[in-house]
């Protein structure tokens, strides 16, 4: 770590960005003017250096008000922080949402993933082209990118704006029709005058990355309810509150029943929470399904101090949505979960590490934790109890991997969101080195009913294995997309139907279960029950609960195409199978989707798709195969001059794999 | 391949060295091996066979002692080359001629931090181990740069911080090795015992000092209090320019930290007054008890791979291998045995004084064996001049040096690190075996084979003997290198000194006897050194405002003959260190050639500017002699105790150029 800085600097604007995430500078020699005591006296070390996991923060701190990352602006960050910029440089340039050139202040992601491709996402893509230049172009007053998965299916196609300024805004337009796409496609507005804040319940009453007011000349953004077609349904257990209460008052959420749980766990005592989720059964709603409470004892048990939890609000995975729609509707249940997770795994801080690309999400998490803090539910001596916990929130920068449950240590620690192998396991040495608990959002929402029921209640809901209410985000053809809470034990069947069916003259051709790292099942296999054993005998997985259709006019070539282009931008490239393989896996299915023939390409597909699986560091690698081989063998895709059946269960379950 | 390799750095700063020719041009010169004797005729050398060179060199010096008696012999030896290549230079000198006259590039960085050691606790060593830097729970680095002079060293030093050691530095400019510390200060040049002392003080008057430490293993505590009593923080800070409240936070922090080490180089040790500022830093280990402990110590960082071995060999003037010393008749006694002579009762003279004496011709011949003291030495005019005076000057190498050019005869030397067997010590006392990886080129012989050669021409009778040989001879008259055989090394990757015994290994930290309850096993106690400040000899003035210090950069190694044949990304050739605010008050750009004039001399250079340096304070390297020769503005007032010159401090002007640099360009 020798320090070689750039000779540039950043403009005030940037620096004033940096200073207000990481405070003033304390002398010349970390980036501030350089004074008589400076050339006598520099503290740093181990301060400074521990600082590292500030660059992150830092980076969307510039990136929000200038809308990219100066040489200036990177090298005063690098000074701040006594990081290399060519390190910084390297963190920087992982992430899709930052720029390192000069581009403008608005970008429009379009999203043209699975749902959206095929809900017509094409043509917005051609009129995106004509209006603002091919992706990328920084010719005109915004830029734009094709986008993997917003994370709105439900409402497919979609489109997220993002401007930079002070503050940052925001627009949303889906479904999104043509004259939607062109109100996010003008130019960058300027700053309008920053709305001044008012506590009135419907205004964050705290100071929020992305301002409350959409970009000008957009429309508003439906609220989260509208993502649960029957919201307010007596059944909800989970999404009970989405639609009942207003999701920036705490009052609301307490008058809902909320802080019982915590009340609760501070009265059972740490081993008394663990007992209880033992009991539950409950295991995580991430992709991986380990059970939770075996993951908060070991992290409990660790001689070594201090211990993290992490809350993995990533949520990237294609076709997922239902993590969104809990923190957009319900944010208040998240931080009450995690608080009862810190308290029962013996953690003072809690990372709330959410997704770049959830603005209202992280607008109404930054309000929940400032209210929390205000009433002492955050902070020392929670409730009284002598218990203190506290919870920052990381932001994602657009890199799929760093959902991985290694990968997420590293972008939060301030480097490369790269995977780690393991052993060691999280919970041995997971964040910083010390024992950390990862969990998915849905699964800490779990932890509520868990208290509120006990454990052996909550288990006695679903089946045997897989207890209590399970979130599913229904997308694609169905008549009524969107997230919908089922006691496991339903089939997919009984979810379509749920949806309403498919429209008249539509029929199923295929349904993708658990997203990109997921599997397809054919319109014929709708009694699968949707339990984890359930999946796993039929070959398949639940993975994070997606279940898109695609009916008898989807181009399922092309969304392998999409599905394989997926995985080879999301490489972190750390290792050859995977790096190498998702680029040799598009290819062919390029040439595939050209006519090329089946009987040459196939054996090269299963090639390289074993190799991914066998060899691959994490669980990106190792699923990246999982769609399309279950397209060939399942769906009986490029089958005419090959086809093979494998038998279900050859297949190591994607659950393994994460 | 070279065992050495893996615990030493070949790195040091300011010494002699070892140069091929090079154009000025060029900084990365192709290294040319000497190949063939070279004889001086007509004043000019010319190729000659080995037989005539050697019967030349031979009758030269047995010439000089007929006439003028043996102590007008003297032997400069090379710290680079293995123990026993050493150890028979000072035999040769010992046995074949009969002086002590021998000495070697030691002088120029560790002399003091040897001298000041044995002072303190009756042996020059390092007392810790590497690995115990890295189990402390405090580093100081004072007036060093490890990171880019010893980066073997400083990986140990980080692995100490990334346990949780905190790191103290102190040196005039921010260096890289300050930018990885918790507190740098920066001090004004040659105001360390000033800063020492208030270190102390503060430790005494926050009732912090180690009272079970200083009773039992110390003498002169009150005098010490007494010495140290005017240095306030208020007036350590006037003199020094570090805030007193760094100050204090480096005093509470040393003196409370459960293990502590104290390391320094040449920022040391490179002053006129190089052993008293070694001997304030010790001051502070006896006052705070951490020495003699697992974790706890002090540490003079070596920079040539073999600077410790040479000294222990006997390869200086007052001490027989294994530091024992010379004018203990009960020590010479077994030598006078095994090598049938008398070896005289005085010290000889360092390499300083070797120098001084060829002025007033009482020093008439001089034997240099791998070293390059026309380019290393300060004052450059000066050092030729002299060594031209001499009746007889032989130099053996392997490249044909600035020194070697103005010999009588020239012996194409091995490279002793990897064309010959032998054995090295590291910093932290650790002998290892290095085996013989090359042939020396068609023409080039081995060290030792040459000395056996010219003993033989000068009435002994000496068999060329294996390596092993001269290390079991060593080893009989050393007790601290009696346990180590060449099996013994070779299983245990290296043993540390003392090590008595072949049975036993000792700790690898020393003085733990300073610890002992009892007074006897304790022996004698450490004195404090009461030393006072001597500010630098070369005074900042109107004419000469700003202070020039020197020391190496990370991809260079000395004058620059072992690194400069090898291409590096980082190299911009010899640079003048410059603040920004002195460089927009000279109104100079980084890049610029600026003349740099001292008492001495003037120099043109390029200058970088860094925020590094403050306002006042300058830093140049020896990298680049044929470029830069930083040598003529460097003044050669020299530490009396230890001989070594005052490197880190010279007064010099700085004026633009630009001009008169674009005329002579376009000249030429
Ligand atoms: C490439 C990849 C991406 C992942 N992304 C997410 C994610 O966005 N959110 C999530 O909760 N888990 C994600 N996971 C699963 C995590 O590794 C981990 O299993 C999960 O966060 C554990 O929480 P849980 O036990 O509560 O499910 C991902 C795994 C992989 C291999
Ligand atoms: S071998 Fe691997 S680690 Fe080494 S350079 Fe190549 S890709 Fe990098
Ligand atoms: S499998 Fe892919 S994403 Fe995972 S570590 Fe390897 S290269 Fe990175
Ligand atoms: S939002 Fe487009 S596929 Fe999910």
């Amino acid at each position: 770590m020798d320090l070689k800085f750039l000779d540039e600097a950043p403009t005030t604007a940037e620096r004033e960005a940096v200073d207000s995430v990481l405070g003033p500078p304390e002398s010349g020699w970390d980036g501030g003017t350089r004074q008589d005591t400076d050339l006598r006296y520099a503290r740093g070390g181990h301060t400074a250096r521990d600082q590292r996991d500030m660059l992150l923060p830092a980076l969307h701190a510039v990136n929000d008000r200038v809308g990219w990352i100066s040489r200036g602006a990177l090298d005063h960050i690098c000074r701040r922080l006594t990081v290399p910029p060519a390190e910084a440089y390297a963190v920087a340039s992982f992430y899709a949402m930052f720029a390192m050139h000069e581009r403008p202040r608005r970008v429009v992601h379009l999203c043209t993933d699975i749902a959206c491709a095929a809900a017509g996402s094409s043509g917005l893509r051609d009129r995106m082209v004509e209006r603002l230049g091919p992706p990328g172009s920084t010719e005109g007053g915004t830029t734009w990118h094709e986008s993997p998965c917003l994370g709105m299916c439900e409402r497919a196609p979609a489109a997220l704006a993002l401007q930079a300024g002070d503050p940052a805004r925001y627009a949303v337009a889906a479904p999104a029709g043509p004259d939607d796409l062109d109100a996010l496609a003008e130019s960058a507005s300027a700053d309008g005058p920053v709305a001044p804040s008012e506590g009135n319940g419907h205004r964050p009453a705290v100071r929020t990355t992305y301002g409350a007011d959409p970009l000008p000349g957009t429309a508003p953004e439906a609220d989260a309810a509208s993502a649960v077609p029957d919201a307010g349904s007596p059944d909800h257990v989970l999404l009970r509150r989405i639609g009942r209460v207003d999701p920036l008052s705490l009052d609301d959420y307490r008058a809902e029943g909320g802080y019982a749980a915590l009340r609760e766990a501070l009265r059972l005592g740490p081993a008394g929470v663990l007992r209880e989720v033992n009991d539950s059964g409950l295991v995580g709603r991430g992709g991986a399904a380990f059970p939770t409470g075996r993951k908060w004892s070991a992290t409990a048990q660790q001689p070594d101090a201090p211990h993290y939890l992490v809350c993995n609000a990533d949520e990237s995975e294609p076709g997922t949505f239902k993590d969104r729609v809990l923190m957009e509707g319900d944010p208040f249940s998240l931080v009450e979960a995690m608080t009862i997770a810190g308290y029962a795994i013996g953690a003072q801080t809690g990372y709330l590490y959410i997704r770049g690309e959830y603005p209202r999400a992280l607008r109404h998490l930054e309000n929940a934790l400032a209210l929390a803090r205000e009433r002492d539910l955050l902070g020392t001596d929670i409730m009284g109890s002598g218990f203190s916990f506290d919870i920052e929130i990381r932001r994602g920068a657009g890199a799929y991997i760093c959902g991985e449950e290694t990968a997420i240590f590293g972008s939060i620690e301030g480097q490369r969101g790269e995977p780690r192998s393991k052993p060691p396991f999280p919970v041995e040495k997971g964040l910083f080195g010390k024992p950390t608990a990862v969990n998915n959002v849905e699964t800490l929402v779990n932890v509520l009913p868990v208290l509120l029921m006990g454990g052996p209640a909550y288990a006695a809901v679903g089946t045997e294995k897989s207890t209590g209410p399970k979130l599913f985000c229904l997308s694609g053809g169905v008549r009524r997309p969107g997230l919908y809470e089922m006691p496991f034990g339903a089939t997919l069947r009984d979810l379509v139907e749920a949806a309403g069916g498919m429209p008249e003259g539509r029929s199923i051709r295929a349904i993708l279960l658990g997203g990109a790292a997921g599997t397809f099942v054919r319109g014929d296999e709708l009694d699968i029950p949707l339990t984890f054993e359930g999946a796993r005998e039929a070959g398949t997985s639940l993975g994070s609960g997606v279940v898109l259709v695609l009916d008898d006019t989807a181009d399922l070539a092309s969304t392998l195409v999409r599905v394989a282009a997926f995985f080879r931008d999301e490489s972190c490239g750390q290792c050859v199978p995977c790096r190498v393989g998702t680029v040799r896996q598009e290819e062919s299915l390029l040439r595939l989707r050209a006519g090329a023939s089946p009987a040459q390409e196939l054996p090269l597909l299963r090639e390289v798709g074993q190799a991914m699986r066998d060899a691959s560091i994490c669980g990106l690698g190792q699923t990246a195969w999982n769609a399309v081989e279950s397209a060939i063998d399942r769906l009986g895709l490029f089958s005419e001059d090959t086809h093979q059946t494998a038998a279900p269960g050859d297949r190591p379950a994607t659950e393994e794999a994460r | 391949m070279v065992t050495a390799h893996a615990h030493e750095p070949f790195t040091k700063k300011a010494t002699n060295t070892k140069r091929g020719h090079m154009r000025s041009d060029d900084l990365s010169a192709p290294l040319d091996r000497l190949t063939r004797p070279l004889v001086r005729e007509h004043g000019e050398l010319r190729p000659a066979t080995w037989d005539e060179a050697l019967d030349r060199a031979a009758a030269g010096f047995r010439q000089g002692v007929e006439r003028h008696g043996p102590n007008s012999f003297g032997m400069l030896s090379c710290a680079r080359a293995t123990n026993e290549m050493n150890f028979m230079a000072q035999k040769f000198a010992r046995v074949v001629v009969g002086t002590n006259n021998v000495d070697s590039c030691n002088r120029t960085c560790h002399a003091p931090s040897v001298a000041g050691l044995a002072a303190a606790f009756g042996s020059g060593g390092g007392t810790s181990s590497y690995t115990e830097i890295e189990d402390t729970d405090l580093i100081i680095i004072w007036g060093g740069n490890p990171r880019f002079a010893h980066p073997i060293f400083f990986q140990h030093v980080l692995k100490g911080v990334h346990r949780g050691a905190k790191l103290f530095v102190v040196d005039p400019r921010r260096t890289s090795t300050a930018e990885w510390a918790d507190r740098w200060l920066g001090l004004n040049v040659g105001t360390d015992i000033p800063l020492a002392h208030a270190v102390g003080r503060e430790i005494l008057h926050a009732g912090l000092a180690n009272e079970t430490f200083v009773e039992r293993a110390t003498t002169g505590l009150d005098e010490y209090r007494e010495l140290v009593e005017p240095w306030t923080l208020a007036a350590a800070e006037a003199e020094t320019g570090v805030p007193a409240e760094a100050i204090r936070e480096m005093a509470h922090a040393y003196a409370r930290a459960e293990r502590a080490q104290l390391c320094w180089t040449l920022g040391i040790t490179e002053h006129h007054n190089a052993t008293d500022n070694v001997r304030a830093l010790i001051n502070l280990s006896l006052l705070t008890g951490h020495v003699g402990r697992h974790g706890a110590g002090l540490n003079p960082l070596r920079g040539q791979n073999n600077v410790q071995g040479g000294g222990d060999m006997g390869a200086i003037p007052d001490r027989l291998v294994g530091f024992q010393d010379i004018l203990d008749p009960e020590v010479r006694a077994p030598f006078e045995r095994l090598w049938g002579r008398p070896i005289q009762g005085t010290k000889g003279k360092t390499l300083t004084q070797m120098f001084e004496s060829m002025e007033s011709q009482e020093l008439r011949t001089l034997y240099v064996i791998g070293e390059n003291p026309v380019q290393s030495e300060p004052e450059t005019h000066k050092t030729t001049g002299r060594l031209r005076s001499l009746d007889h000057l032989v130099v053996q190498d392997i490249f044909l040096t600035r020194t070697a050019e103005l010999a009588d005869v020239v012996l194409p030397a091995s490279a002793s690190w990897c064309e010959s067997d032998g054995t090295f010590t590291n910093s932290e006392r650790r002998v290892q075996l290095v085996r013989k990886a090359l042939d020396p080129p068609e023409g080039a012989r081995d060290d030792i084979e040459i000395m056996c050669e010219l003993a033989n021409r000068m009435g002994q009778e000496w068999e060329r003997p294996s390596a092993e040989d001269i290390w079991n001879e060593v080893r009989s008259l050393s007790p601290m290198h009696r346990g180590m055989s060449y099996a013994r090394l070779a299983e245990l990757s290296g043993i540390q000194w003392p090590c008595y015994s072949e049975d036993e290994l000792e700790p690898s930290y020393l003085h733990s006897r300073l610890w002992s309850e009892d007074p006897e096993e304790r022996g004698e106690p450490a004195p404090f050194g009461i030393v006072g400040h001597s500010p630098p000899v070369d005074l900042l003035d109107e004419d000469f405002p700003f202070r020039l210090t020197t020391g190496r950069r990370l991809d260079d190694y000395n004058t620059g003959v072992q690194t400069s044949g090898f291409s590096s990304p980082l190299r911009r050739g010899e640079l003048l260190d410059l603040s920004p605010e002195d460089a927009a008050k000279l109104g100079v750009k980084d890049g610029e050639t600026v003349r740099v004039t001292s008492r001495r001399g003037s120099v043109l250079t390029p200058v970088s500017v860094t925020e590094a340096m403050r306002p006042g304070l300058v830093f140049m390297t020896f990298h680049f002699p044929d470029q830069v020769d930083t040598q003529m503005l460097t003044i050669d007032a020299t530490d009396p105790i230890a001989g070594t010159a005052e490197y880190k401090a010279a007064a010099v002007r700085i004026e633009r150029v630009e001009e008169e640099a674009r005329v002579s360009a376009a000249a030429s």
